[in-house]
């Protein structure tokens, strides 16, 4: 039985469409998770000598204790974002001749060997094997293994339960960021209260029986709660919120462009996909402190400022406007049925990107911290982002053959698409033309002039727009059949 | 009203659908019956300009629909659930085909509160999303949709399909009312033949794409179609 059971497993894999058809894209995503594989086992042999090499005076083994609380929290997340639950395939079975607690056991069992449980192992047995290496008793490293791939394995069924608690997962998402720039900023170091329970694993290694036992009892847990909600109407069913109408009638003032831009805001308001795109955005300010906080040396250079810029005030600009028009996919024939002006269907894209952008500007306004030079380049980026950004991401859309499953996360991350190189084309404006912009002006003439050209660039696209906007009518009118039939394919 | 011409569609080399001539004039109810795969929604679907013709042309009022866009203000359709957007309230979708076809939110108000008896109260203020409806409600709330705006084409691909009797029964009326007295093309297709004889004036065959029977529907017409798929 378990046989036959894996072997639906197994179509549905090859099969999906997510996976897709192509055996080059099959084969991209096979090397993609090898060299995943590959960069884990290098971090985890080489991480122990490296720290040991920057950080002579602490041990490896504490130093890596005292960041596994991040650790921990960023596996979470990623699961949140990306671990499918096993309950979706378990429906068809429902009906058929099979014992209840088989049923249930096979989908909880097949979570213990998915992707993001095992990707661990290639990190923390390297680390352990080089602790050996280095003569760490093995009694003593055994019993840390074991805590904390324990600790993996919880969070896997920690998850089955949250998957649909956004509230708790965003307490605690927020908790762990302040957390985080708290120890940055040297005001509170939450590792002081985590990193002695990592240690005692070590030190104390029989204690590893006690992340052992809370993973046996959430295993039970979520045995219980799928056997008892082994019922259409209870589990497994998505459960359906009450909801109200929202008019936005002081969007009319937008006149044509408001009929769309109210269905815009509700789109990111209402859809778990568009949600998760809103909050990329978010983590997109704080990307400069990589570039400002000079932590980093490879971000050291001048022309990384300009990049930081686009980067920070353009998160949203990026993130959602790539994916104009697949926000629509589901709905595209009806769009394609009615008589819709193309320029107002488009314009309240580039409002509500303009919009983000602005707002982006104004929360990064912390950058001045880092001096003139940082905030000005978020603000040159502004500038950009909205003056040139904005038509090449509309532009690069009309070309965007992939549609979006608004109700769902995955494929977030990574979809196919970000393979077409006509879209990789589309990245050269965006990005790289404004830093080698900002090159020419600051080894002639200095940072400022660079920031003047740069600036300028955005006000000529600006200027520009209804010309540009033409262009992109034209453009969305002839893929007009191409789109509406690989939308399609895949509803 | 509609006039089409050797039109066809080629997938691949296979031809899904071939009509060479077929005029339906205004306020007719045009019923389109055929098996699975009889190229009913691929017909749909050209009229409404989603697909490319292979060959030929459709000109609905004087607009060859791949041509111009002229004939979306007077046309309107519900094919399936993409004519729906799934996050909006019925009657958010509603203002919103609304607005796209110049009503405001009175005139729209107005036409739902006709189809009170229609929407059973399984509609409106429900507190919840159109994707989160039954398919049979769902297919309601398209259908008012496509009336919203004084069309005078109409187009529905099996609307009778999911719905319960009592609304299936509404529905004709609604369809009768729409041709009868206000002149409008209605063209709906179906699986159900004594729903479509009871409804169409007109019922066209299809059959691999191509035209095998077009029937004035009389008394005789139910029989006579029962026999042709019997075989």
């Amino acid at each position: 039985m378990t046989l036959k059971l894996l072997s639906l497993e197994w179509k549905s894999f090859v099969r999906s469409k997510s996976f897709g058809n192509n055996l080059a894209i099959k084969i991209l995503m096979g090397f993609f998770a090898l060299f995943m594989i590959l960069c884990f086992s290098f971090m985890g042999i080489g991480s122990f000598y490296i720290l040991r090499e920057t950080f002579p005076e602490e041990d490896p083994l504490a130093f890596f204790n005292k960041y596994l609380v991040f650790y921990l929290t960023a596996d979470l997340v990623s699961r949140y974002f990306l671990q499918k639950m096993p309950v979706v395939n378990i429906k068809p079975l429902l009906y058929l001749p099979l014992k209840k607690r088989k049923v249930v056991a096979f989908a909880l069992n097949k979570t213990i060997f998915s992707f993001f449980n095992g990707i661990h192992a290639f990190l923390f047995i390297p680390f352990s094997v080089a602790l050996l290496i280095e003569d760490y008793p093995f009694i003593n490293v055994m019993g840390w293994y074991l805590a904390v791939t324990a600790m993996m394995y919880c969070s896997n069924f920690i998850n089955v339960f949250v998957n649909n608690k956004n509230g708790i997962f965003y307490a605690v998402l927020g908790t762990m960021i302040v957390f985080g720039v708290l120890h940055y900023v040297d005001i509170f170091d939450v590792t002081q209260l985590t990193q002695p329970i990592f240690q005692s694993f070590y030190y104390k290694p029989y204690l590893a029986f006690v992340p052992v036992i809370a993973l046996v009892v959430l295993y039970k847990m979520a045995f219980k709660y799928f056997t008892n909600n082994f019922y259409l109407d209870m589990g497994l069913s998505g459960k359906i919120e009450s909801v109200k109408s929202e008019d936005y009638t002081w969007l009319n003032r937008f006149g044509h462009v408001s009929i769309f831009l109210k269905n815009d805001i509700r789109l990111l308001k209402r859809n778990k996909r568009a949600k998760t795109t809103l909050l990329m955005s978010l983590l997109f300010l704080f990307y400069g402190l990589a570039f400002f906080t000079n932590s980093i040396d490879a971000y050291k250079g001048p022309i990384w400022k300009m990049f930081a810029g686009i980067f920070v005030s353009g998160g949203f600009l990026l993130n959602f406007g790539q994916l104009v028009p697949s926000w629509d996919s589901a709905y595209y024939p009806l769009l394609m049925s009615q008589n819709i002006r193309y320029k107002a269907y488009l314009t309240s894209k580039w409002y509500l990107m303009v919009l983000a952008t602005v707002l982006s500007t104004i929360l990064s306004g912390f950058y001045l911290y880092f001096g003139w030079e940082a905030y000005a380049a978020v603000v040159v980026g502004a500038m950009y982002n909205i003056g040139v950004n904005s038509h090449m991401v509309l532009w690069g859309g009309a070309y965007l053959k992939t549609p979006i499953d608004l109700t769902s996360n995955k494929k977030a991350f990574g979809d196919k698409q970000s393979f077409s190189p006509k879209l990789m084309f589309f990245a050269i404006p965006k990005l790289l033309l404004p830093l080698v912009i900002y090159a020419i002006g600051y080894y002639t003439l200095g940072a400022t002039f660079g920031f003047a050209l740069v600036a300028s660039c955005g006000v000529m696209g600006f200027l520009f727009k209804n010309k540009v906007f033409n262009i992109i009518e034209k453009v969305y009118k002839s893929e007009k059949y191409k789109t509406l039939s690989a939308y399609k394919e895949s509803n | 009203m509609i006039i089409t011409t050797n039109l066809s569609k080629k997938y691949n080399n296979k031809v899904v659908l071939d009509i060479e001539h077929l005029e339906i004039p205004k306020g007719q109810s045009f019923g389109l019956v055929g098996n699975n795969g009889a190229g009913k929604t691929t017909y749909f679907s050209l009229l409404l300009d989603l697909i490319q013709p292979s060959r030929g042309e459709i000109i609905n009022n004087g607009v060859g629909v791949d041509k111009s866009e002229d004939w979306k203000p007077f046309t309107s359709a519900f094919i399936d659930e993409t004519f729906l957007i799934g996050y909006l309230t019925p009657e958010e979708y509603f203002y919103f085909i609304g607005e796209l076809r110049g009503q405001n939110k009175a005139d729209v108000d107005v036409l739902i509160a006709q189809y009170e008896d229609f929407f059973h109260g399984e509609i409106l203020n429900q507190k919840k999303y159109l994707r989160d409806l039954s398919k049979g409600n769902q297919k309601k709330v398209g259908i008012v949709a496509a009336l919203i705006g004084t069309p005078e084409v109409i187009i529905l691909d099996e609307p009778f399909a999911n719905l319960d009797p009592s609304t299936q029964i509404r529905l004709k009326s609604i369809i009768k009312g729409l041709t009868e007295t206000q002149g409008v093309t209605v063209l709906i297709s179906s699986h159900d033949l004594l729903h479509v004889t009871d409804v169409c004036n007109r019922i066209v065959v299809l059959e691999k794409g191509v035209i095998v029977k077009d029937l004035e529907t009389n008394q005789e017409t139910l029989k006579e179609l029962e026999l042709h798929f019997a075989n």
